[in-house]
């Protein structure tokens, strides 16, 4: 069997031309995306509904530490800017450079979480806890699953790097990085939601 | 990876490569196979969930009836609830995108083999996980909609974990859900064939775009809803708790956020089933097929808009149940113009009263009946006043068993002979058919009259002398010949599956492209991918029309065969996705971590997401074919 003829249609960058025109993976992921813009949506409404619903336990300005916060997402945004330079370095053939700005935005990932961690665990200490009130239940819930979604980013990342180091994920690959990415820069884009309207917003 | 095995490939990296046997289902990526698992593990539950109805029937047939207790009841009409909907006609529905959306888009399989035997897998967990809860202290006993607060406090049912298993069983079909629509999103958007443009697609396929948006968009939504509950069950959170300050009706905000869309993604995939039959038993185009289309996306936007007339007794106020009131009203629109249309389909047709015409025409029929009786419930008033009774039951399987099951039997008589390449029993169908809408009509017509007399749903018994006694006892006779008629059906497909009259590829002179392949289907459906040049683009291969628009057979010969002629070896060279044993390990990892969450033990969570992990990995790093 010849390498050429094999073709999956799982692979759409090799597969035969799509109607649209655009790649299956790239269509799915977007479909995707899509899906979890209404799942992080009934979050944030939820979360909405319960933010003043403090109970007995301290409330919203008692807990929040906005410049901390801000240092933390400033450190994921910067992640989106490495991931680009990955996408670029992959499309160059680049492999040394692909794996460095990988590893950079799993480690800039890994320092947003282990910066939700530190701010988890002061709330904590502050009296905020899944059971305080609904504020709590709802704050923790929301950016608990957001913290998930960059977790499982992260690992995606690391998988990424493991691949390239062992030379399987070639320059004509680069469209696994690029579904990755994307996903990379939703997840950050969900958080700068997330930061305007359950932090920043009075 | 997009590379041929090597010799070198480790062995569980090979893909397996059984075309026959047990093995070759369990890691089939072919669509046809999986539309065939959906179909069967589908009707399996309608059988169970059949049972489940059997039971209340019973219990109901005459005031004080002790066949079941409390307890019990209470188990089995959420579980009928659950399984009917998630179970039996979202499966179903989907066991006909399956098989039908390539074969009519003329594609040679969905866009993610593996993904779609992904979804199958993790469908088919999810439904066993929900089952297994029978045999674990009980099945869930909050009804389908799951209110809570009842729900969300594991000290007000206290039947061990049983609302767990409802939680985290439906979280798991959901995933099943919301990965199948993003394949069949892509599938339909970016492997039809050449030439078929968007406003040449067949309704069933603009249906099936329009039910599997509305999955991906409102699949989320419960998810949430569903881990708020766990959250509150297995973490004491305060979502739905109101002494803690949280809000039971933001659960049913959720859910029928979600639910109202979920009652389209049940009845669209139906009515384009029907919208594939019409045209075909009339000989005759389906009249106005773009109202059709643009009707149908339009009650998948303004679903979205109508979910609080759920609500409407739960003390919203008069503004949002005015503007619900109104939305509902309107959304009967879009419905309407169907119904208009497909009678003007049947119009002035050569009609053929074959099985699968005649469960559309039911479908038809139930359909109106309970759609308007879906529109009194938009009147608030007269709401407050049918709010759990058995008038909403009536309703409701109208729509549901009088439309969705209705036209999916009318699909599965269709398309029969597609698939197995042998002709249904036209008598025994009759019969079912005739079965089917006389015991539809006993059981859930006299449920009107007992809701307008007061009757509540989901009471386990009743008490005499309050004028119920009739119409149940006329209800219970319906539903045991509900029961007799799928009995007809079972006999009538087992028989004709093995004696049936064999079918040419064309039985029933069809206008769509799965009909221009042999029945049954080639493993690569398509010898040669066709160019489509018009809608219903196989009926004019056949046809031309005269000067007053009346079909004229196209002369033998004078027709553009394409995709007929004979290559030699059928199907010589073309390349199929190979089978993988991976979407069902990774699926097994769900359900593994969602028995660990109900038995609290860390270590099975932790291998449920190893094994789940692992397929995945072995997912990526499979080579792209087997080894020959």
């Amino acid at each position: 069997m010849s390498d050429a003829a094999v073709v999956e249609t799982e692979h759409g960058h090799e597969a035969h031309q799509t109607y649209t025109g655009l790649d299956n993976v790239k269509m799915a992921m977007w479909a995707f995306l899509g899906s979890e813009c209404l799942f992080f949506g009934a979050l944030i409404s939820a979360h909405l509904l319960y933010r003043n619903r403090t109970g007995d336990g301290p409330t919203r300005q008692e807990v929040y530490d906005i410049p901390y916060t801000s240092v933390s997402s400033f450190v994921l945004l910067m992640s989106s800017l490495t991931m680009v330079l990955a996408l670029a370095a992959i499309q160059k053939g680049d492999q040394r450079k692909l794996r460095i700005w990988l590893m950079a935005t799993a480690m800039l990932g890994a320092s947003f979480i282990g910066g939700q961690v530190y701010e988890f665990t002061t709330f904590v200490q502050e009296g905020l806890t899944l059971q305080t009130s609904p504020f709590g239940s709802s704050f923790f819930v929301l950016t608990g699953f957001h913290g998930a979604h960059v977790t499982i980013g992260i690992l995606m990342l690391l998988s990424l790097f493991a691949m390239s180091k062992i030379g399987r994920l070639p320059p004509s690959d680069a469209n696994k990085v690029e579904m990755i990415g994307l996903y990379w820069h939703f997840v950050d884009i969900v958080w700068i939601v997330i930061f305007t309207i359950v932090y920043l917003f009075p | 990876m997009s590379t041929v095995a090597s010799p070198t490939t480790p062995w569980y990296l090979r893909r397996p490569q059984a075309k026959t046997g047990l093995w070759s289902w369990l890691t089939t990526v072919d669509h046809k196979r999986i539309g065939l698992l959906y179909g069967y593990t589908a009707f399996i539950f309608f059988v169970l969930g059949g049972i489940e109805a059997l039971l209340i029937r019973a219990q109901l047939a005459t005031p004080d009836g002790t066949l079941v207790d409390a307890d019990l009841y209470n188990q089995l009409f959420t579980t009928h609830g659950v399984t009917m909907i998630f179970l039996v006609v979202m499966p179903m529905g989907a066991a006909f995108f399956n098989y039908m959306i390539p074969l009519m888009i003329g594609a040679r399989d969905v866009a993610f083999p593996r993904l779609n035997a992904l979804s199958y897998w993790v469908f088919l967990f999810g439904g066993l996980f929900l089952y297994s809860s029978w045999f674990m202290g009980g099945a869930p006993d909050g009804g389908w909609f799951g209110y809570a607060p009842l729900t969300s406090n594991p000290d007000f049912l206290p039947g061990a974990n049983r609302l767990d298993f409802y939680a985290l069983g439906l979280q798991i079909l959901g995933i099943a859900s919301i990965v199948a629509s993003a394949n069949f999103i892509v599938t339909i958007l970016n492997m039809r064939a050449p030439g078929m443009k968007l406003l040449r697609m067949p309704v069933f396929i603009w249906m099936s775009l329009v039910v599997n948006f509305l999955l991906l968009f409102a699949m989320p939504i419960i998810a949430v809803a569903l881990f708020m509950m766990t959250f509150d069950r297995t973490f004491s959170t305060l979502f739905f708790d109101s002494a803690g300050g949280g809000d039971p009706i933001l659960w049913q905000h959720l859910f029928w956020l979600f639910g109202h869309p979920e009652v389209y993604i049940l009845i669209l995939p139906a009515m384009g089933i029907v919208s594939e039959i019409l045209p075909v038993f009339s000989r005759k185009p389906l009249f106005g097929y773009s109202f059709v289309v643009l009707s149908g996306a339009a009650i998948g936007f303004m679903g979205w808009g109508v979910w609080a007339h759920h609500m409407f007794t739960s003390g919203l106020g008069p503004a949002a149940n005015a503007a619900f009131a109104v939305s509902t009203m309107f959304i009967a629109v879009p419905t309407g113009v169907k119904i208009f249309n497909w009678m003007a389909t049947l119009a002035g047709g050569s009609l053929r009263f074959k099985a699968p015409m005649l469960f559309s025409l039911g479908f038809i029929a139930m359909f109106i009946i309970g759609g308007l009786s879906g529109v009194t419930h938009s009147i608030v008033p007269h709401d407050a006043q049918q709010q759990d009774t058995y008038y909403i039951v009536a309703h409701f399987h109208y729509v549901l068993f009088g439309g969705a099951i209705f036209g999916l039997f009318g699909g599965i008589y269709y398309w029969f002979p597609k698939i197995f390449g042998r002709l249904m029993d036209e008598r025994k169908g009759k019969v079912h058919f005739w079965l089917m809408l006389i015991g539809f009509n006993l059981a859930f017509g006299p449920m009107h009259i007992l809701g307008l007399k007061g009757m509540p749903r989901r009471y386990y018994h009743y008490q005499s002398g309050l004028g119920w006694e009739l119409w149940n006892m006329v209800a219970t006779i319906g539903a045991f010949i509900i029961a007799l008629s799928v009995l007809v059906f079972i006999f009538n497909f087992a028989q004709s599956r093995k004696k049936g009259e064999v079918a040419s590829e064309d039985p029933w002179d069809g206008r769509t492209l799965e009909w221009s392949i042999p029945s049954p289907p080639p493993e690569y459906n398509f010898e040669e991918v066709p160019m489509v040049e018009e809608r219903d683009d196989f009926w004019h291969r056949k046809y031309k029309e005269d000067q007053k628009g009346r079909p004229v057979p196209v002369p033998a010969g004078g027709a553009e065969d394409h995709g007929a002629e004979d290559h030699g070896e059928k199907g010589h060279g073309i390349h199929l996705p190979s089978p993988s044993f991976y979407p069902l390990i990774a699926a097994l990892g769900l359900p593994m971590m969602a028995y660990a969450v109900i038995l609290q033990s860390w270590p099975l969570g932790i291998i449920g997401a190893v094994v789940a992990l692992s397929g995945f990995y072995g997912w990526v790093l499979e080579p792209a074919t087997a080894e020959h």
